[in-house]
């Protein structure tokens, strides 16, 4: 087992993967680490390959070439129920919009990943009491747990689904463009109770933007295009 | 909790997962009501006669006889003479004979002549004898015994007046001899419930100014003058035999199938209904083809309307993915949502099918003379609605490998 205080959050070296298709977009990715309790910003222009990326890190799809580690983990040495399992456990995931399932309860949503993550579920001790606990520290109004999740604003949507990849503290947290639909100052509101729940489950943060603006908050911001050479190939 | 979800998520689609139960309600409804009223026929069918060994008429089909003596579906195309009628009491193997004449008819009813040892030996339901709810048997030459629908059809009690009309569905009537109602009998569930009984000579005396279908011109012959005369009757239609001794049935159906005076058929009404089903059979198999038939249709229906929920969907299967669900998660929950619509589909139908029993029940037996059982569903039945709901997850599987292999190719971000 590596320690894993040493061990980087996410390690790529020499990723290459290419969209399955006529025009497949390929992405090159010779190096790109986070280190642990780094919370690092991906800048990188529409459809510059961010999400392909991000899709990469939570072994949703697999490198054709290179290796992804997570925790210390190659993603690419486990089978695919293995890397669901390891998503499920290691990863918080927060998409730009529409991140929830409108028909469930909030407490549903947010316990949502707990349900294929055994240990993340311990970590978790009394689920309900966290779901509470999160609801309150992310701001939302008391009581939230039983309405269903569709009712909320965009806003408050999208700190229920910080609250549901914080739940059970998992080591990383990934988010693609969690506030590009909150206008700025939405914007700083959120990220500010994001900050505040890192620092006290000490996770990694990668997440990615377009809005250079964000820098500042974090610890390291990164170019995609410096770490990663796009292209198209033909089939 | 994934069933929660499971149901939240139809709960959010009510309109065409609504629509798709009540398509799979409906036609399961068709599908067990087919399946009872084919039992239910069967079963009253073969209730509606028992302890008859033979029955005898003139020499037609089998099923045709059975038809015609004990169900008053059809018409006799010959008579059976009253002699040979007579020779054939006089077998030593024959325990006991009730002749049967028919031919006349009150309103919708079918009038049947016969002795009053038709009460005695007549059962139904496995040894049931007819009973009497209210008055008496025949005793006087006019006397009717009327079953228990034809009293409530047309209101009648003892001491009513019928007339009698010549023929089935004629416009001449006996008016000049009408008979008087002397008992009504209890239900039976049988074809007894929709006849009027009345004595053999009876018929013999409604028809004295009668000859060869015609009625003879004059002045009608007056009642007190009929009940002088001989009224044994020249022919009879039919008649229920019952044997010594088991053994010597079939004996005795030979002697009478061979009777060289007459052409006749003896029958056991066992086997005669065996072919009837044989003959019915074949339209039951058509029927219940039919009706699962419509129930794939439905179960079709709901495949389509999964697999255009998957484009919709397609954002949510992307977080179930995110959240570490593998795509055989994916699977089973498509999978999983036909199996309760179905279920649901299945219940509803069924609930459909018993309520609209209890409601058109007393209908379809009046009509048909069809009662049917309105007990818990049969093993046969539960067995059927696990077909229907079998056969719901695997035509939920075709749009769940589409989702399964979408959820796959789509990654994290879902393009529209
Ligand atoms: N599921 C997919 N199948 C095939 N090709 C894909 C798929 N998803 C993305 N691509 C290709 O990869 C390219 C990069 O897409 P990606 O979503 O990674 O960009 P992005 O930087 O996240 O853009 P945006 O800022 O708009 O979200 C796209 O141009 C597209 O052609
Ligand atoms: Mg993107």
């Amino acid at each position: 087992m590596p320690d894993r205080d040493q061990t980087p959050a996410v390690r790529l070296t020499d990723v290459l993967f290419r969209w399955p298709g006529p025009a497949g977009f390929t992405l090159d990715c010779p190096a790109f680490e986070v280190a642990r309790g780094e919370r690092v910003l991906l800048l990188g222009e529409s459809g510059s390959g961010k999400s392909t990326l991000l899709s990469l890190i939570c072994g949703i799809i697999v490198a054709d070439r290179g290796r992804v580690l997570v925790g210390g983990e190659d993603l690419g040495k486990r089978g695919a129920a293995a890397r669901d399992r390891l998503r499920a456990e290691q990863i918080g995931v927060i998409f730009q919009q529409f991140n929830l399932l409108p028909y469930a309860s909030v407490a549903d949503n947010i316990c949502l990943p707990l349900r294929f993550a055994p240990e993340r579920r311990k970590r978790a001790g009394d689920a309900g009491a966290q779901v509470t606990a999160l609801c309150a520290a992310l701001g939302l109004p008391p009581g939230v747990e039983t309405a269903p999740a569709g009712r909320f604003s965009v806003g408050q949507q999208q700190r229920i689904a910080v609250a549901r990849a914080l739940i059970g503290s998992p080591p990383l947290i990934v988010a693609d463009e969690p506030t590009s639909s909150l206008d700025a100052a939405a914007q700083d509101g959120f990220l500010t109770l994001l900050f505040d729940q890192l620092r006290a489950t000490g996770s990694s943060l990668l997440m990615v933007s377009h809005d250079a603006r964000l820098a500042a908050q974090f610890d390291r911001t990164v170019q995609l295009a410096d770490i990663v050479t796009t292209g198209r190939t033909a089939a | 909790m994934m069933l929660r979800l499971i149901l939240g998520s139809l709960r959010a689609r009510a309109l065409t997962v609504g629509l798709t139960v009540l398509a799979i309600a409906l036609s399961v409804a068709l599908f067990l009501g087919v399946e009872k009223m084919r039992n239910g026929a069967r079963a009253s069918f073969a209730d509606t006669i028992s302890g008859t060994d033979l029955i005898v008429g003139a020499r037609s089909g089998s099923v045709q006889l059975l038809l015609y003596s004990v169900f008053r579906i059809g018409n006799a195309t010959n008579n059976l003479t009253w002699e040979s009628y007579q020779e054939i009491a006089a077998r030593p193997d024959v325990d006991w004979i009730v002749p049967i004449s028919l031919g006349d008819s009150h309103r919708q009813f079918r009038v049947m002549g016969t002795t009053p040892a038709f009460f005695e030996r007549y059962k139904y339901r496995g040894g049931r004898a007819l009973e009497l709810a209210e008055g008496h048997g025949l005793e006087d030459l006019y006397d009717a015994v009327i079953g228990a629908d034809v009293a409530r059809t047309l209101g009648y009690v003892t001491g009513d007046p019928i007339v009698v009309s010549h023929g089935i569905a004629s416009f001449t009537d006996h008016a000049d001899q009408p008979f008087r109602v002397a008992g009504v009998l209890a239900k039976t569930g049988t074809p007894v419930d929709r006849t009027v009984i009345v004595g053999l000579e009876a018929i013999e005396a409604i028809h004295v100014d009668w000859q060869s279908g015609g009625q003879r011109p004059g002045a009608p012959t007056p009642q007190d003058v009929i009940r002088q005369m001989d009224l044994e009757p020249k022919a009879i239609t039919a008649a229920l035999v019952g044997v010594e001794s088991r053994l010597r049935i079939f004996g005795l159906q030979r002697w009478i199938n061979t009777y060289p005076d007459e052409p006749l058929l003896a029958i056991l009404p066992g086997v005669a209904l065996q072919e009837l089903w044989q003959i019915v059979g074949i339209a039951e198999t058509a029927l219940i083809g039919v009706s699962a038939m419509v129930v794939i249709t439905a179960l079709i229906g709901m495949m389509a309307m999964i697999f255009s929920s998957l484009g919709e969907r397609r954002r949510e299967m992307a977080i179930w993915r995110a959240m570490g669900a593998s795509p055989s998660v994916i699977l089973g929950l498509l999978v999983v949502e036909a199996v309760v619509m179905a279920a649901l589909g299945a219940a509803i139908g069924g609930a459909l099918l018993y309520g609209g029993l209890a409601i058109a029940r007393p209908w379809i037996d009046a009509s048909y003379g069809i009662w049917l059982p309105l007990g818990w569903p049969d093993a046969r039945e539960l067995w059927m609605l696990g077909a229907v709901i079998g056969a719901a997850a695997l035509a939920s599987l075709l749009p769940a490998l589409r989702a399964y292999r979408l959820s796959l190719a789509d990654g994290m971000t879902v393009r529209i």
